[in-house]
């Protein structure tokens, strides 16, 4: 194992988490330890109901763990405050959501922005590069329901990696999208992977796209069942 | 923090929220554009009142009282205008009473008010007439001007001849405009002016009459009436004559008129209050809107902070649009509000924008949206991220917010704050908030009581269309609490505000169409006219009641202690003046400290008392006991009203002198009186037991009833011609009268709470637009599932009709309770349900509701399912 100077970029330690529910306590994630290298690509893989997006969650500091611990890029997650986390996000996370999750009174390019701008760093010609790398150069004045969902997730991707991210966050990005057009987006994922060494996260039902991985965890009842590096 | 990007974001998201801008814009402009009519036109009261000052009074002194001036008097102004080495100084006298104006062409007969004015007066202002200039030739004599009014109710035309007692006048013009006079005054008996010196022939100022007598005083030197006026009032109030000054007019009035307009405003708080209400509900629903973008912006790194101001910034601009808006429409409003008013007012308002009033109204509407805002805006801070990964409908719960009860607490205080200092008291604004906490607080209990017994007994067995709509009334997101709330207070006020006027008027509608109630007043009437007055009503086959005697007489001494003095000498020498030190066995003095003596009013005013062997049907004996048997010896009796009794600070049993024109009678009190004072009859203050005042000078009082008209005119006239200087009250023309002045008394009010109920109505919009996202998946699935559009629809009307329904009731029931409260302890009316009436204004709220909740639906029955599935 490498530690976070020369690599680990993200790693948990006895995650688990349970919830209250009527009366009885519910495990949706036991005990799960794993850590990951700076430009690595995970996918998280399992049924309905394993506690993948839980694990998402907990990964990316969106939710706090029942116990054991996650550092992402060398901050230990749970030591500090909520507006400390989302600071830290700005900083190195990028997010691709399945309902792409863009902010609907915002124009294409305005979304892509946001990242930048909320580091107040220059966003307007960056922005408008990455709507062009993701093939939408000439749609970035276009509001979000004027896109197709091919589209908007594109400038979701295009918004993820904007503050060039160390590490990328995808829940389900190919779940509300044809075959063709998912088989794009990863490519375009994958792409920018390899290109700005971004570490990729992605959870996943779609087996084309966990292939495409170099490590594969499989989640059943909150338990990693399977965990399975591509060489 | 970022700044730009908290402000840049705050400016994009407002982008798609028009419908919503519009709307908030609209609760804030309602309130602000009411507040800045009624306080820039407040302002503009005390402009006008300064600038007119010396024309509302007409002259820089003056003095008046009941009683002719004695020489005395009269040589003191003479020497004292003589020693004004300014020189130009001038004196006028002006004689008031109550008289039966009567124009033989045409038979028309009035009681008017007499004004006989003397050379010279008024020597500031100017009083327009038509046709032009007449006002001057007034002094040739034979002439008179008259109130407009007074025309088509004598039937009679410029130039027709006008008989007043034993004379006959030229009506030789209408009076316009009198600086300083209050319009609505003529309605209780119109104005006729003539020359001082036609006054005596006319033999109306007899014995006994009630008279004002007024001395009007110009100086060389203006700047010195102030100084006169304090060191004389005292002596004169001994004399019984009152000194006023221009200052002390103005001072007067602007006092009473900025109470008066800075009360108002409360009612003009209120709508924008309820606009806050507006902006506190759209943002909640809002916010809920925006849960998805805030947890995606969360999630990429934005902090609580930074969303919550970007919202919070969206609130304040949205309160500055509004605020601008309504300042603009309240600097219009402004333009109608003196026409509201006119005739209640004694001087001609200039009306221009006044920029504190903008100034205040634009802050305090940037200040309530903001404070409205504050409450749904803290829910912000508790969206998690988590929720871009999972939908949820809320913002977490969470642990009770600390800054929640801070938010609370400053919106508390805000609403004391903005009405402190609207009316400038801390007590009458803590009053006001906790009456609008109160109403607030029933219309939200009311809500909750409705929303909960509908969920606990809901009607299983009506059809299912119904059970929809009033499922709605529950269903999360309902609208219920807010449209109640909204509605409720708009409503609440207008009901309040008729039901008083209502109750109030209905005490003298009733008088008026019982049968066999009086309702015809001759008074006036002298010892030896008595007889004839009633022959001719019971000639005409309208018998008078039994004569009543009034002897006029003042109070010489309580329980033994004088109560004046004689009168102190008046001394024209400037410096050094003898005012002499108010007397210590004086009991009249208001002064401060000490034990509290009897009130002055009730110590120094003329009484009009009577005398009777027995008690009226409007008076109950509430102490001791009422005589009977013949008089015994020692002092006479007397009975006295128990509020007079209490201000004289007697009891049964105390000794009271009476001074009558002179004689003394002693009496002592056998029993006290409470009257109710709302019958048209005669009552009196003090009653004597007969054997006491038989020959004192006095007058006497008829009363009678005819039914129609017609018959009412013919008495008044036959009466007229015969003696002059009886006067008649015809009960329904006073009617008449107090019904106008009433209702142009409330106009205002009402005007101004018509903006709270519009305030309500746009809160309802807003509710009603907010929650329609909601209601048209609902609508869209129901047609999905095979509903036609009549079903939907039939869905809706149930639920906006139930929620009209309810807001109407809850508004109702709150106004009758306050209307009551009102009517029993200050007004001491008698209090009763106009149930017709309040059904309309039911039925106006349930239109309102249902045509706004239709309006704003409209899209849930023209959508087609399909679009609206996709969009989703």
């Amino acid at each position: 194992m490498t530690s976070s100077a020369n690599g680990t970029m993200l790693s948990c330690e006895g995650l688990t988490q349970t919830y209250l529910s009527g009366g009885r306590r519910l495990t949706v994630l036991n005990n799960i330890t794993f850590s990951l290298e700076r430009g690595g690509f995970l996918a998280i893989v399992g049924p309905s109901g394993s506690g993948k997006t839980t694990l998402l969650g907990l990964l990316a500091g969106l939710d706090r763990p029942s116990a054991g611990r996650v550092v992402l890029d060398g901050h230990d997650l749970g030591s500090m405050t909520e507006d400390e986390r989302a600071e830290l996000r700005s900083q190195k996370v990028g997010f691709v959501f399945q309902s792409f999750h863009l902010i609907p009174t915002l124009t294409a390019r305005e979304n892509v922005q946001v990242p930048l701008e909320l580091r107040g760093e220059p966003a307007e010609e960056r922005a408008q590069e990455l709507l062009a790398r993701v093939g939408l150069g000439d749609r970035s004045h276009h509001y979000p329901s004027q896109l197709s969902g091919g589209e908007q997730q594109r400038v979701a991707l295009a918004r993820a990696f904007s503050a060039r991210p160390q590490i990328l966050f995808a829940d389900e990005p190919t779940g509300n999208l044809d075959a063709k057009t998912g088989g794009s987006i990863v490519d375009l994922m994958t792409g920018l992977n390899r290109e700005i060494g971004t570490t990729l996260v992605l959870v996943t039902h779609d087996r084309d796209l966990a292939a495409k991985a170099r490590r594969m965890i499989r989640l059943a009842d909150g338990n990693v069942v399977e965990d399975i590096t591509h060489s | 923090m970022n700044l730009p990007f908290v402000f840049r974001l705050a400016w994009r998201e407002s982008r798609a929220a028009r419908r919503r801008l519009g709307l908030l814009v609209g609760s804030v402009a309602a309130g602000v554009a009411a507040l800045v009519a009624i306080n820039g036109f407040t302002d503009n009261l005390r402009t006008s009142v300064g600038a007119q000052a010396k024309a509302l009074l007409g002259a820089d002194l003056n003095i008046s009282g009941r009683k002719p001036f004695p020489e005395r008097i009269e040589s003191w102004a003479d020497s004292m205008l003589a020693a004004d080495s300014a020189g130009g100084g001038a004196k006028a006298r002006v004689t008031a009473f109550a008289a039966m104006a009567f124009v033989p062409r045409t038979t028309g007969v009035r009681l008017v008010q007499v004004r006989a004015v003397g050379p010279g007066y008024p020597f500031y202002g100017e009083i327009t007439t038509s046709p032009a200039d007449r006002w001057r030739a007034l002094g040739e004599g034979g002439k008179v001007l008259v109130d407009p009014t007074l025309l088509p109710a004598l039937g009679a035309e410029i130039g027709d001849t006008l008989s007043l007692g034993n004379s006959r006048f030229v009506i030789d013009a209408t009076v316009n405009n009198i600086p300083g006079d209050v319009g609505v005054a003529s309605a209780f008996g119109p104005r006729i002016f003539i020359a001082d010196r036609d006054l005596a022939a006319t033999g109306l100022v007899q014995f006994g009459s009630r008279v004002d007598y007024d001395l009007y005083l110009k100086l060389g030197d203006p700047a010195k009436a102030q100084g006169i006026a304090q060191k004389y009032s005292l002596p004169f109030r001994d004399l019984r004559y009152r000194v006023r000054t221009v200052e002390d007019d103005r001072q007067d009035l602007t006092d009473t008129l900025t109470r008066l307009g800075n009360y108002l405003g409360l009612v003009a708080l209120v709508a924008l209050l309820l606009g806050g209400l507006g902006v506190a509900s759209a943002t909640h629903l809002f916010i809920r809107q925006k849960l998805p973008t805030i947890a995606v912006l969360r999630c990429l790194g934005a902090t609580a902070a930074q969303v919550f101001l970007a919202y919070l910034a969206q609130a304040l601009a949205m309160g500055l649009l509004g605020s601008l808006v309504g300042a603009g429409l309240g600097v219009a409003i402004q333009q109608v509000l003196p026409r509201l008013v006119a005739d209640l007012l004694p001087v001609d308002v200039t009306i221009a924008a006044s920029p504190m009033a903008l100034i205040v109204g634009i802050s305090l509407g940037i200040w309530v949206a903001a404070v409205f805002a504050l409450l749904p805006l803290l829910g912000v801070r508790r969206i998690s991220p988590l929720a871009t990964l999972r939908r949820t409908d809320e913002p977490a719960p969470g642990r009770r917010d600390p800054l929640t009860w801070l938010a609370f607490g400053l919106l508390a205080a805000s609403v004391v704050g903005l009405a402190a200092v609207q009316v400038r008291n801390l007590e009458d604004g803590l009053y006001f908030a906790g009456g609008v906490g109160a109403v607030v607080l029933v219309l939200w209990l009311a809500s909750l009581g409705l929303i909960k017994g509908l969920r606990r007994y809901f009607p299983t067995k009506l059809p299912y269309l119904w059970r929809q709509g009033l499922a709605n009334l529950y269903r999360p997101a309902n609208q219920t609490g807010t449209v109640i709330l909204a509605l409720g207070f708009g409503a609440f006020l207008l009901a309040t505000l008729f039901l008083v006027q209502y109750n109030l008027l209905r005490e003298f509608r009733v008088g008026g169409a019982l049968g066999g109630r009086p309702n015809l007043m001759f008074f006036d009437i002298q010892k030896s006219q008595v007889a004839g007055v009633e022959t001719i009503l019971a000639e005409g086959g309208h018998p008078g009641t039994a004569p009543v005697p009034i002897v006029a007489m003042r109070i010489h001494s309580l329980k033994g202690a004088l109560v004046r003095p004689p009168g102190t000498a008046i001394d024209t020498t400037e410096d050094e003046g003898d005012t002499a030190p108010p007397d210590s066995t004086r009991a009249s003095g208001s002064g401060q400290g000490g034990p509290r003596r009897p009130g002055g009013w009730a110590v120094r005013r003329e009484y009009r008392s009577t005398y009777r062997d027995t008690l009226t049907d409007s008076e109950t004996l509430v102490s001791g006991e009422w005589w009977t048997g013949p008089r015994g010896d020692g002092p006479g009796r007397v009975s006295l009203d128990r509020d007079v009794a209490d201000e004289l600070q007697v009891v049964v049993g105390d000794d009271i002198v009476w001074d009558v024109q002179g004689a003394l009678i002693p009496t002592r009190v056998a029993s006290l009186r409470e009257i109710d004072w709302g019958r048209f009859q005669t009552n009196f203050y003090a009653v004597f037991e007969p054997g006491l005042l038989e020959q004192a000078p006095q007058m006497a009082v008829v009363l009678a009833r005819a039914d129609s008209a017609a018959d009412r005119g013919r008495l008044q006239r036959q009466i007229a011609e015969r003696y002059p200087n009886v006067s008649a009250f015809d009960l329904s023309q006073v009617q008449q009268a107090i019904e106008g002045v009433l209702d142009k008394a409330t106009l205002a009010v009402r005007f101004l709470a018509l903006f709270s109920l519009a305030a309500g109505t746009i809160v309802l919009i807003g509710a009603v637009t907010t929650a329609r996202l909601q209601r048209l998946r609902e609508g869209v699935l129901l047609k999905t599932l095979g509903a036609t559009q009549r079903q939907v629809l039939r869905i809706l009307v149930t639920e906006y009709v139930a929620l009209g329904v309810a807001a109407a009731l809850v508004a109702i029931v709150l106004s009758s309770g306050a209307g009551w409260a009102l009517a029993k302890f200050v007004f001491e009316a008698r209090f009763d349900l106009p149930v017709v009436s309040l059904s309309g204004l039911t039925a106006l709220l349930i239109g309102l509701t249902l045509v706004v909740g239709l309006w704003s639906s409209a899209e849930v029955l023209k959508r087609p399912p399909l679009e609206i599935l996709r969009g989703e």
